[in-house]
């Protein structure tokens, strides 16, 4: 996905010379050919995220459409105030791209895991936020993005993603995409996340439960009328995502269905609250931090089972 | 031409301020007579072509002196000076913080400190990029240059050898709660710039031939350097009960302040005559 991102970042720059690459000195193996490409579009700020991100407005400001790249929390939570008050604030088309969000940086340890961003993001007006599951949805998100100049976050997992998708799928209703049909209960995914989602289904199908599976890179603006729409004729919502479940896609959905008077019965399914100080991979902190294949599964076979 | 327009604009910052119930006047008073000096003299900036891609970039990193910046605008014919009346009040184009939104000459919004300098260095490097000859000045306080948003972007700046870029530090050695020394000292201040690669230039902030001099077009090495510009200051300058005193960063002129602060800018000039 960090690849299709350089990928598409590159094609669209070679056509549009605003599009500006901004690295907070990271990116290793990852950005050099764009630097190599088009030195007069990209720029290492070095390890000054403030600073990165409000010379990134500056440029906005001044007509370019930076994209602002470094890892984890770095590019969101240390410059938050920079994004709200120089990009937001002024409505500024600053695209902000955090790779390996979630728990991709497992092993690093906890200031490398981006697992309140989509909360703390979304809460930013005007802020749209993209979190797709493959490189398909990512090349999607960077076009949409380019559609508008406005601030954008782009929530990205870090590479070798199964794909989900054959071919680049549209994004510009904001719809979730159907990727496994299904009858009794919906399962909507945001980001990489959506492959646990799929083997449950799996497993789910084996014992009887028909699980609908869809992602939605599209977390704001939600298009919440085609999320209801999606989870028709089956009895309920759940929503997975590698992220707190404070106020993150799951919040999303269940702020919408109730603002709304929705009575859909959704279940968000995520981190808990907590700081987690478990050492080991993605896959490993995911089965200790309330994530594993086994607790999901059972959490949507009982949401089910009360839900119908 | 700048010492009429900063000494019509603090006679109107005392007067907001006191008006509406506003702080910060001792800021607004410092840093006039060097935004009397940029807009009035120095920048290339015009009322009538705040969108003209070939202006200069002035922005004020100390939101809050928006009493003073409001004013000297107003004055220098950016916005009808009535929009001064109703200053932080109820449903004003004017807020108690820099805001761009709608005010004709404010380049960006401010208020939390340490925003303004990377904005224009980002700004002076997509005009180096794309060959665009115009200058950017940021006027930062005193006190937010403990904010290390700063000097991030002072390593930037002096990085990129960007002489297109002035930044003028309001130094008038106090803030909230205290002297600039006593809560977290700056000095050896000017040692600092030099040492993050900056040309350095020291005035007298109130002085506008001084300012004048000190922030006109460069020439030869100096013009490869990002230039800072120390402008010593009194805060609360023009009235003397507020001179100096760190309690006016805070506090609100009542009606009788207001009387005493009209009588003594009415009849006083910025400058002593030589």
């Amino acid at each position: 996905m960090r690849d299709a991102f350089v990928a598409k970042l590159t094609t669209a720059a070679a056509d549009d010379p605003r599009i500006m690459l901004l690295v907070g000195d990271l990116g290793f193996g990852v950005v050099a050919n764009f630097g190599d490409a088009f030195p007069r579009q990209f720029l290492n700020c070095g390890v000054a995220e403030q600073s990165m991100v409000g010379i990134a407005a500056g440029m906005a400001a001044s007509g370019r459409r930076p994209f602002v790249y470094s890892i984890a929390n770095f590019p969101t939570l240390r410059p938050l105030e920079q994004i709200r008050n120089d990009v937001c604030y002024h409505g500024l088309g600053v695209t902000i791209v955090s790779v390996g969000a979630g728990l991709a940086y497992g092993a690093l340890g906890y200031t490398h895991h981006a697992v309140e961003d989509i909360s703390i993001l979304r809460a930013l007006p005007g802020m749209r936020v993209y979190s797709p599951a493959d490189a398909m949805e990512c090349r999607a998100a960077v076009e949409e993005i380019l559609k508008d100049p406005s601030p954008a976050y782009l929530r990205l997992g870090k590479n070798k993603e199964p794909l989900m998708h054959a071919d680049q799928p549209d994004l510009s209703t904001g719809a979730p995409l159907l990727l496994r049909e299904g009858v009794d209960v919906t399962v909507l995914v945001a980001g990489p996340i959506v492959t646990q989602a799929l083997e449950v289904a799996e497993a789910a199908a084996e014992e009887g439960l028909s699980v609908r599976v869809l992602t939605c890179p599209v977390i704001k603006p939600l298009n919440a009328e085609a999320v209801r729409a999606a989870a028709e004729g089956t009895c309920g919502i759940v929503t997975l995502e590698e992220h707190t479940v404070m106020g993150g896609f799951g919040g999303a959905v269940l702020e919408a269905f109730a603002v709304r008077g929705w009575r859909t019965p959704i279940l968000p399914l995520g981190l808990d609250d907590a700081a987690t100080h478990i050492i080991g991979g993605q896959e490993w902190i995911r089965e200790r931090a309330g994530l594993s294949t086994e607790h999901v599964h059972r959490r949507i076979r009982d949401f089910t089972r009360q839900a119908a | 031409m700048p010492e009429e327009l900063a000494r019509l604009s603090r006679l109107s910052a005392v007067t907001m301020c006191s008006q509406s119930g506003a702080s910060h006047i001792g800021a607004a008073l410092s840093v006039i007579d060097i935004l009397a000096v940029l807009y009035g003299e120095v920048a290339d900036v015009d009322p009538h072509r705040t969108e003209d891609p070939s202006r200069d970039i002035v922005l004020v990193s100390k939101g809050h002196s928006a009493s003073g910046v409001y004013a000297v605008l107003a004055h220098a014919g950016y916005f009808p000076v009535a929009w001064l009346d109703d200053y932080y009040l109820d449903g004003s184009h004017l807020g108690g913080h820099v805001t761009a939104h709608g005010i004709p000459g404010v380049e960006l919004s401010t208020g939390a400190l340490g925003h303004a300098l990377p904005f224009g260095v980002g700004r002076a490097l997509t005009d180096r990029l794309d060959g665009v000859n115009r200058h950017v000045f940021v006027v930062l306080s005193d006190g937010e240059c403990a904010e290390g948003s700063n000097w991030e972007a002072a390593l930037m700046a002096a990085h990129h050898r960007l002489g297109n870029v002035t930044v003028i530090v309001d130094r008038n050695r106090l803030q909230i709660l205290g002297r600039t020394e006593d809560v977290l000292g700056l000095e050896p201040f000017a040692d600092k710039w030099r040492a993050f690669g900056w040309d350095v230039t020291e005035v007298d902030g109130h002085d506008h031939g001084q300012l004048a001099a000190a922030l006109a077009p460069r020439s030869g090495a100096q013009e490869a350097r990002p230039r800072l510009v120390i402008a010593h200051t009194v805060k609360g300058k023009g009235v003397d009960f507020m001179e100096d005193k760190v309690e006016w960063h805070t506090l609100v002129p009542s009606p009788e302040h207001l009387a005493a602060a009209i009588a003594q800018l009415e009849t006083n000039t910025t400058e002593e005559p030589a």
